[in-house]
């Protein structure tokens, strides 16, 4: 069951490099699936192959253990939003709602009880005769909305439905579609650029760059074990600092060191030789220098409850460090760096091969 | 100090919009002036006129000769008749052209999108004897369908249509497709609704354009029966050999009114902003 993509392939012509190589994921029923990646990674090409849209080149997509490629899209029993909301500008809000269940000719007692129990859900019932355009940005949305929720259909693909909001109707937003998912039962895949969207609404998530997934995982685990640089960079803000480092001499060693003062012990012998370490910037430590000292300071974001350290290393890299707090510290200020322990190593091909701790015992907490 | 600066601009503001009025006024009169002389020597009696004097006894009469001397009411239903057909099938026929060349794909279209532009290169004039030949040898002379077969469809409506057509957002196409609406669903459905100002602006554009024609059912009608306005207009005129010019003025009068109301009732439908909301 659920919906499977086998090897799937994308190209524009025939000699094009492909949009999109060898996708494959399983989507269990009624879950929220949330394809994310920098914008032209492919993720909207992708969510488009399963809607029927556009063809897929090459490769098998399978709804419910049946064979849909080149099944068109109504067929597919699914409902889309998208992103601009593809209102109709000449219809009320009950008839863009029952526009689609007209077009699969439901009876007409059937369509409007629909229709009045999806405006109901998305609290729309006293706009149900205004037009498009009569509405806010986020009222548009949840007409959008509520045509999924009509639909009787328990698949719903979702192309950046938030990306129009503004910051709070964002957040307001994430956790009605999450709590509709769920009522529903609806299995949703959602395609968005935003990893805080992918990391508090996911069951799974797949990251997808460079025309391939990096990684399909929980969205802990993709914050906890990233399966190369570009995974470790995506997840989490500020962003995670990476830093060439050498395990010095030609005996393997659990000491990586990144400068004079800034090193990590790892809980296992590495081989000698050039990696790349990641450490997330709640993971690192400053304090002033009276003398000596291996950074400087650059910039400081205090947020209330944390602070946010920009500091110029000498070797020139920047690095960003979160301390708990309201931290007070000077712009130019002299500090030694240095860091808590847990870090990732990844080898020359940008990938995860070691890890020291990804998460540190203070941070697994377990309520009940 | 500040005050008197504030004045001054303000003064500026005011001699400038003074003069901006002034100069529209007299351009509108230019325009209007002669429409206004053909309108007030239609109630002047031909005598009068004949005299070139633009005073007299004004009355209906000329308007009640119109009606009842002269076909002009025959004229009139073909014009009518001519204008409404040749109007829907015009829309009918330039929006499908154009909803292939916006939502289909196939082989050349782009080409042949522009060998229908191309078209529009030719005026007219250019294409008479032609198509009168054609005409002849199908028997179609001194027939409705003559004044109408020719203009069944028109290089320029596709154009203005296609450009319509490509401002429909994509994400509406793949709406209704994931609904699956067929292509004359989406068509009827969506594309003219939501393209319903360039819909009525042509239909307004055609109505008003099979209603002025006069050259080609000049050389394609011999009858009053089936003459249109325009030219019942010139037979009038030639008709009567004491021209009598007060009737002529009023026949006028009366053959404009359709285009009046026409411009009058498009105009309340051209308000900008009707598809707001459909896409952000």
């Amino acid at each position: 069951m659920g919906i499977e993509l086998k090897e799937i392939t994308k190209t524009y012509g025939q000699d094009a490099a492909p949009v999109l190589s060898t996708v494959n994921a399983e989507i269990q029923d009624g879950e929220l699936f949330v394809i994310v990646g920098p914008s032209g990674c492919g993720k909207s090409t992708l969510l488009r192959m399963i809607a029927g849209i556009i063809p897929i080149t090459s490769g098998t997509l399978t709804i419910n253990d049946q064979v849909m490629n080149g099944v068109p899209p109504k067929d597919r029993n699914l409902s889309m939003v998208f992103q601009s909301y593809a209102l109709y500008p000449f219809l009320s809000v009950t008839d863009n709602v029952a526009f689609g269940l007209k077009a699969r000719k439901m009876a007409p007692a059937e369509i409007t009880r629909r229709v009045q129990d999806a405006l109901a859900m998305v609290s729309l019932t006293d706009f149900a005769d205004r037009k498009p355009r009569e509405l806010s940005g986020g009222q548009r949305q949840r007409v959008a909305l509520a045509r999924a929720i009509a639909s009787d259909s328990k698949i719903c693909l979702m192309d950046e439905p938030l990306s129009n909001l503004d910051a709070q109707l964002r957040v307001k937003m994430r956790s009605e579609i999450r709590e509709l998912q769920r009522k529903l039962g609806l299995t949703l895949i959602y395609v968005t650029h935003d990893q805080t969207e992918a990391m508090t609404m996911a069951d799974h998530v797949m990251v997808l760059n460079d025309q391939h997934v990096q990684q399909i995982d929980t969205p802990l685990d993709i914050y906890n074990h990233p399966a190369n640089h570009f995974v470790a960079q995506f997840f989490g803000t500020p962003q995670i600092n990476l830093f060439a480092a050498t395990i010095a001499g030609d005996e393997a060693s659990e000491r990586i060191t990144i400068d004079d003062t800034l090193h990590v012990q790892l809980n296992q012998p590495l081989a000698a030789g050039r990696y790349t370490v990641g450490i997330r910037p709640n993971q690192m430590a400053l304090k002033p220098a009276t003398t000596g000292g291996n950074a400087n300071v650059l910039n400081v974001e205090t947020l209330g409850e944390q602070t946010i350290i920009e500091v110029t290393m000498d070797s020139g890299q920047e690095v960003r460090i979160v301390q708990a707090g309201q931290v007070q510290i000077k712009i130019n200020q002299r500090v030694t760096v240095s860091a808590l322990g847990p870090a990732f190593v990844f080898d020359d091909q940008q990938t995860l091969i070691a890890e020291q701790g990804g998460v540190s015992d203070d941070q697994l907490v377990s309520v009940g | 100090m500040e005050n008197t600066i504030a004045t001054q601009a303000n003064l500026h503001r005011r001699v400038g919009l003074v003069f901006k009025y002034l100069l529209l006024s007299v351009l509108a009169f230019i325009v209007i002036f002669p429409f206004i002389l053909g309108l007030w020597t239609s109630f002047l009696p031909t005598t009068q006129i004949a005299k070139g004097a633009l005073h007299g006894t004004m009355s209906w009469q000329n308007y009640v000769d119109a009606f009842t001397q002269t076909p002009i009411l025959r004229y009139l239903l073909n014009s009518l008749v001519i204008s409404v057909v040749q109007m829907f099938a015009h829309l009918f026929f330039a929006s499908i052209a154009a909803y292939a060349f916006v939502f289909l794909e196939f082989k050349y279209r782009d080409l042949l999108f522009y060998v229908v532009l191309a078209t529009m290169m030719l005026p007219f004039e250019a294409e008479v004897i032609p198509n009168f030949q054609t005409a002849r040898t199908l028997h179609l002379l001194n027939h409705y369908a003559v004044m109408i077969i020719p203009f069944l469809t028109s290089a320029f409506g596709i154009f203005m249509l296609r450009q319509a057509f490509k401002q429909i957002p994509l994400d509406l196409k793949e709406s209704a497709d994931v609904d699956g609406l067929s292509h004359w669903q989406f068509y009827w459905k969506v594309a003219l609704p939501y393209s319903r100002i360039s819909i009525l602006t042509l239909a307004a554009y055609s109505f008003l354009g099979s209603w002025n024609q006069y050259l080609w059912p000049m050389l394609t009608t011999f009858t009053n029966r089936l003459r249109p306005v325009q030219d019942g207009l010139r037979q009038l005129h030639s008709e009567e050999t004491a021209t009598n010019w007060g009737l002529i003025q009023a026949s006028a009068a009366i053959v404009v009114i359709p285009t009046l109301i026409v411009l009058f009732i498009g105009q309340h439908y051209f308000k900008s902003g009707l598809n707001e909301g459909s896409v952000k």
